[in-house]
């Protein structure tokens, strides 16, 4: 899996933030790619671009090995993500596409929960297999 | 004496001159061909800039088929969350 990050900032600036704040808080450089999209075009051609502010708001897009967006979340400035919940979503598309789609994961799944096998005998029959409780962490 | 503001997450709004009538309309038009993408579709192609590990690159989206991609984007370096 790869993490690619992208602000309008330049490149220079990537840089000092890794040294002087992100570097400081992993205690090694950022392991990914920050990419400068200073004219916005990128985050336009995503749709998340600001321009009031000239700034990308926060959206986060997972894209798989065909190069299809699968999930994107998009967040205002103030409230950041949750790296877990990413987790969990790209855990599920790619057992999604392992078993081409041949199962489906419920509302909550997470790896080592039950996922379900759409066809016919499991229309109207979900409820007997999986209950509303899975649907939180535990 | 210039005036403080408080500084956010939140990019202060940049005050641009209002338009003139007919560029306006220009306006308007330019910012409506933003659309969102959609799930189920491809990903737009770019190439870009970047800082990695030391050194300024070029990257492609293109380069990662075959690989899972996460794209972030954020409003900015130093905006604190």
């Amino acid at each position: 899996m790869e993490v690619l990050a992208c602000s309008v900032d330049s490149v220079f600036v990537h840089k000092m933030w890794n040294d002087h704040e992100i570097s400081k808080m992993i205690n090694q450089d950022i392991p990914y790619a920050m990419l400068s999209d200073q004219d916005g075009s990128i985050g336009k051609s995503y749709g998340i671009y600001d321009s009031d502010s000239g700034v990308e708001t926060r959206g986060r897009f997972i894209i798989d090995p065909d190069g299809i967006i699968q999930g994107f979340e998009v967040l205002t400035a103030p409230v950041g993500r949750n790296v877990s919940e990413s987790l969990r979503q790209i855990q599920a598309f790619q057992l999604v596409r392992q078993t081409d789609g041949l199962e489906a994961t419920p509302s909550g799944w997470k790896p080592g929960k039950k996922t379900l096998k759409p066809g016919p005998d499991l229309v109207g029959n979900v409820w007997k297999v999986w209950k509303v409780s899975e649907a939180f962490d535990d | 004496m210039p005036e403080e503001f408080k500084p956010g997450c939140k990019r202060p709004p940049i005050n641009k001159p209002q338009p003139a009538a007919d560029a306006g309309e220009q306006q308007t038009a330019k910012e409506a061909t933003q659309t969102m993408v959609a799930v189920g579709k491809p990903a737009p192609d770019f190439t870009a800039p970047a800082y990695l590990q030391g050194k300024f690159v070029n990257i492609s989206l293109s380069e990662f088929k075959g690989k899972w991609v996460v794209l972030c984007f954020y409003p900015g370096d130093f905006t604190f969350v």
